[in-house]
């Protein structure tokens, strides 16, 4: 696939924006170092030729922006979306978190997002560039007086290793190519962590969970979180997200959430990527996404506006809670 | 100056955690932690713990009393305990510095006693940078990572590791730790100090200043224009003022066991739509005014009740860890104009 | 550890009087099972007090520090703790810290001053602590005028005590005013700001402003207006607190900590903050 280079974006951004298609943008911009990079709305062209970004780390996903930024909007707001985007995209639509008149989508193609932590492991501390040269990474940090090589390939977000689709499912109008719907391995280590005994996955849990600070940043990432208030945020509610020394409650935040957005969840990985504390929090959601395959048949959320996920749907096939009952007998 | 053979550090960990608590930064999957020290633990040569040395001073969450009620009797039960003495072992220069902040907060009158008990019992024992990040800007707010205070200050070099007590308390904790440790001059500390200045002035952050910032500046601040794009990307979420060194902020929660009531404290963060909101209204209404909050405070108000002291040290974990990349450098630059 | 002072840990009051103000507004007599008040205060300061397991909250101390028996506060029902108190009976025990807060300067530039107290609704409760504060030390003040509305008659905050008490010391005027005309109310009708204009004070006074935020607004512009000079206005405010020694960083208004530096400010003062209480 052709990759798709910032100056392109950037000229897509300006002629829409100055033929009146849309009124702001919706990107990246351009941070300290080559990494951090930043989504936020720009207005102008200059601003845009100045701090518009798009590189290997633009792995934020903007879909979730949307229900804030076009709240009140003048005109439309465009939007770019790396096909993975274009599911959380379609599944905000599905919930009427914004008005589909306000935003113009394009859709862009994507080889795989960098993680910066990844990144580090090979190169080291102390970079002060990083240059996209093909397929490679070159990395120049203040340690090496030559620049490191590094292959995107062996350094991308662990959602992009285990890329699910190529294929933009919503766009007003596509920059470059469409791929196709990927056979991933992102099942496979769900699928690890089921063959543990119970007892060793309580434990690979409790080792991952135990890490959380309660920061709330998979939460406030998730464009599956989308309520107006938090049952996490509410002191009534029983579950607020402070708790007194010694206690389970940090395992339960992120059951509940992952319960919340089961069959909503389009697996956009947001949640593993902004972790500050690395938890793979990813495992949770694609094992709730793996079991209603197994129960309902294949179902993708996000795929199409307005699909009934089986969660919330009754079909006379739906499986029996015995069922449920008797394969977890069989697991353990 | 007191040195140690590099590969006999493990025995010397093994000394000190007979005597005390020895909490040490230890790589743990991709996280690093300060761990209760373990036979076998190796220490890690990160220059920054996921999370700061803060948590060992003012732990995330801790239960601060009980009660007991009873028709309607209440019963005050105090909890503090004596947790006897603790190390914490290979704390940066920025860290050191960060809890010299947070003394200003929780040490003033009238003086926590959760806090002050654990800075009693707390052995410091920093160490200076062998390799900073492109993250840090540690000197922008006048910390020397080449000369960490602290009660012990040490020196990692290849080879050896070299000791300095700062305080009585570290000069007395040095004394007690006698195999594997002899007296040496401070030449090669000083050749360390050099290289360590040396990287220090490759790093790209090494120009920034805070000169613009400072005590008396809310005005010119706070009704930057620059604060609506800044704060536009924020989430919202508590990442940044949990990493941070210095944020001290806190919230006080009961939570009934069923058997008795705990009252206690855990980190909060202003970065919270409720962190302000009380029964009859919120005074900080917009993810703008709580973003705005939190540079003001580190950049402005904390001088101004400080003697001028920045509510920063540097140590680039915001940086490092905001979901959107958005962190008090980018502030620095487009709030303060350089 | 335990000889140590705790400024988070409270103590044990009990509640052993609670008289029922206004439909919304109730007072609640405070002492430590001992009988003895908890501790002393000074005019405007506050104090902590909790119910455990359901929270705790800041109020001011309505009662006069002139008061050795027992402290008030005037409690208006409006959230979790406040809504608990109200279902309090007499003998129930809270927990109660402080005092906490910067006073209103009751002996430096108020004495021998002439003052002007304007409260609106439940804001009178702060001010009724330094308004008998100044009438027990009455040779030390000059005159007093008090300004005080509410939406109705049976909305005034301590009505009893103002008409059988406060009206009938020497020096001391009342003026009471209800926002909409009642059966039985033959006094003023009106909002507070109007009739501090109708009323059209001189300026040598100092004055002390209390009651809600739109109220203080409109006040302050009709005293500026009279004349008054904002470095001779006090008025007091609230914000989100929770540990009340200015450590858990939620109550500040730019560098101030309001249980720290305030509750109290004079209104030039304020002016320096940014806009953000």
């Amino acid at each position: 696939m052709q990759k798709i280079t910032k100056s392109q974006l950037v000229d897509k951004a300006v002629s829409l924006l100055a033929d009146g298609t849309v009124s702001a943008v919706l990107g990246w911009s351009m941070g300290e170092f080559s990494y951090d990079v930043t989504p936020r709305i720009f207005t102008t062209e200059d601003d845009i030729r100045k701090s518009f970004v798009f590189n290997d780390f633009c792995g934020a996903n903007l879909s979730k922006y949307l229900v804030s930024k076009t709240d009140g909007i003048e005109g439309k707001l465009l939007v770019f979306l790396k096909p993975c985007d274009t599911y959380s995209f379609n599944q905000l639509l599905t919930e009427h978190r914004f008005n589909r008149e306000n935003v113009y989508a394009v859709g862009i193609p994507c080889s795989g997002m960098v993680d910066i932590s990844r990144l580090k492991a090979v190169s080291g501390d102390g970079i002060t560039k990083i240059h996209e040269e093909e397929e490679n990474l070159l990395v120049t940090t203040i340690y090496e007086d030559n620049p490191i090589t590094v292959p995107a390939k062996d350094v991308l977000l662990e959602r992009c290793d285990n890329c699910k689709s190529k294929k933009h499912v919503a766009f007003d109008e596509l920059l470059g190519d469409s791929g196709e719907v990927i056979e991933s391995a992102r099942f496979d280590q769900v699928a690890e962590i089921e063959a543990m005994t119970p007892d060793e996955r309580f434990a690979f849990w409790q080792s991952q969970l135990s890490r959380c600070i309660r920061c709330n940043a998979c939460r406030d990432v998730c464009p599956a979180c989308t309520c107006e208030k938090c049952v996490f945020d509410n002191p009534l509610s029983g579950a607020e997200n402070k708790s007194p020394a010694n206690n389970f409650e940090e395992q339960m935040f992120h059951i509940i959430r992952a319960y919340h957005v089961a069959g909503r969840c389009t697996d956009c990985g947001e949640c593993s990527r902004v972790c500050p504390e690395k938890i793979p929090l990813h495992l949770l959601n694609r094992k709730f996404i793996k079991d209603i395959n197994e129960f309902y048949g294949e179902y993708q959320a996000g795929a199409e506006v307005g699909a009934r996920a089986p969660l919330v749907d009754y079909t006379v096939d739906d499986p029996e809670p015995c069922d449920v009952l008797d394969r977890r007998d069989t697991d353990a | 100056m007191l040195k140690c053979p590099i590969d006999k550090m493990d025995d010397v960990f093994e000394e000190i955690a007979k005597i005390a608590k020895l909490y040490l930064p230890v790589d743990i999957g991709e996280s690093i932690v300060y761990k209760p020290w373990e036979k076998g633990d190796v220490w890690s040569d990160a220059v920054n713990t996921s999370l700061s040395p803060k948590e060992l001073f003012f732990p995330q969450t801790e239960n601060l009393m009980e009660f007991k009620t009873e028709g309607k009797s209440i019963e005050v039960i105090d909890t503090r305990r004596e947790n006897g003495p603790f190390v914490v072992f290979g704390v940066r220069a920025c860290d050191v510095k960060s809890i010299e902040v947070l003394d200003r907060v929780f040490l003033a009158e009238p003086v926590d006693s959760y806090y002050a008990k654990r800075r009693e019992e707390g052995i410091i024992i920093s160490t200076a940078c062998t390799r900073p990040a492109e993250t840090c800007f540690c000197t922008t707010f006048d910390v020397s990572p080449q000369e960490p205070s602290g009660d012990i200050s040490s020196w990692k070099t290849d080879e050896e590791v070299f000791f300095k007590a700062n305080t009585e308390k570290g000069e007395n904790f040095l004394k007690k730790i006698t195999s594997y440790i002899v007296e040496c001059d401070e030449d090669r500390v000083r050749e360390q100090k050099e290289k360590i200045l040396k990287i220090m002035d490759k790093l790209p952050l090494k120009n920034l200043k805070a000169d613009a910032f400072g005590g008396g500046k809310t005005d010119e601040f706070f009704c930057h224009p620059a604060w609506d794009e800044l704060s536009g990307s924020c989430l919202g979420c508590g990442a940044c003022t949990f990493v941070c060194p210095t944020c001290q902020c806190y919230d006080i929660k009961d939570f009934n066991t069923g058997s008795g009531i705990i009252r206690f404290r855990c980190w909060d963060s202003c970065m919270y739509s409720d962190f302000t909101k009380m029964a009859h209204g919120n005074n900080r209404h917009t993810q703008k005014e709580r973003f705005r909050q939190r540079f003001m405070h580190k950049l402005v108000y904390y001088p101004e009740n400080n003697e001028g002291i920045f509510g920063c040290v540097g140590c680039g974990r915001c940086i490092a860890k905001c979901p959107v990349s958005m962190n008090i450098v980018k502030v620095m630059k487009k709030i303060g104009g350089k | 550890m335990n000889n140590m002072e705790e400024a988070l840990i409270p103590k044990i009051g009990v509640i052993t009087d609670v008289r029922i103000d206004t439909p919304d507004i109730k007072t609640f007599r405070v002492v430590m099972p001992d009988g003895k008040k908890a501790f002393d205060h000074r005019p405007g300061q506050c104090a902590m007090l909790s119910v455990p397991g359901v929270g705790e909250a800041m109020f001011s101390i309505t009662s006069s520090p002139t008061n050795q028996d027992f402290m008030e506060f005037s409690i208006k029902k409006c959230g979790c703790v406040t809504d608990w108190l109200h279902h309090a009976e007499v003998g129930q025990q809270i927990t109660i810290r402080g005092p906490y807060g910067k006073p209103f300067p009751v002996d430096d530039e108020f004495a021998g001053k002439n003052l002007l107290f304007i409260a609106g609704g439940v804001g009178l409760a702060p001010l009724r602590s330094v308004i008998n504060y100044c009438r027990y030390y009455r040779e030390r003040y000059g005159d007093i005028d008090i300004v005080y509305g509410s939406r109705s008659k049976d909305d005034l905050l301590d009505y009893k005590e103002i008409i059988e008490e406060w009206s009938n010391d020497a020096g001391v005027r009342v003026h009471l005013t209800i926002d909409r005309p009642q059966e039985g109310w033959d006094s003023h009708v009106g909002f507070v700001p109007n009739y501090v204009k109708e009323l059209g004070f001189d300026t040598d006074k100092i004055a002390v402003l209390c009651g809600p935020p739109v109220m203080i607004k409109f006040t302050l512009d009709e005293l500026c207006q009279l004349g008054f000079e904002k470095c001779h206005i006090y008025t007091t405010l609230e914000l989100r607190m929770k540990c009340g020694v200015g450590k858990c960083g939620r109550c500040n208004v730019g560098a101030k900590y309001v249980c720290k530096d305030g509750p109290v400010f004079r209104c030039d003062e304020l002016d320096e903050l940014p806009d953000e209480y």
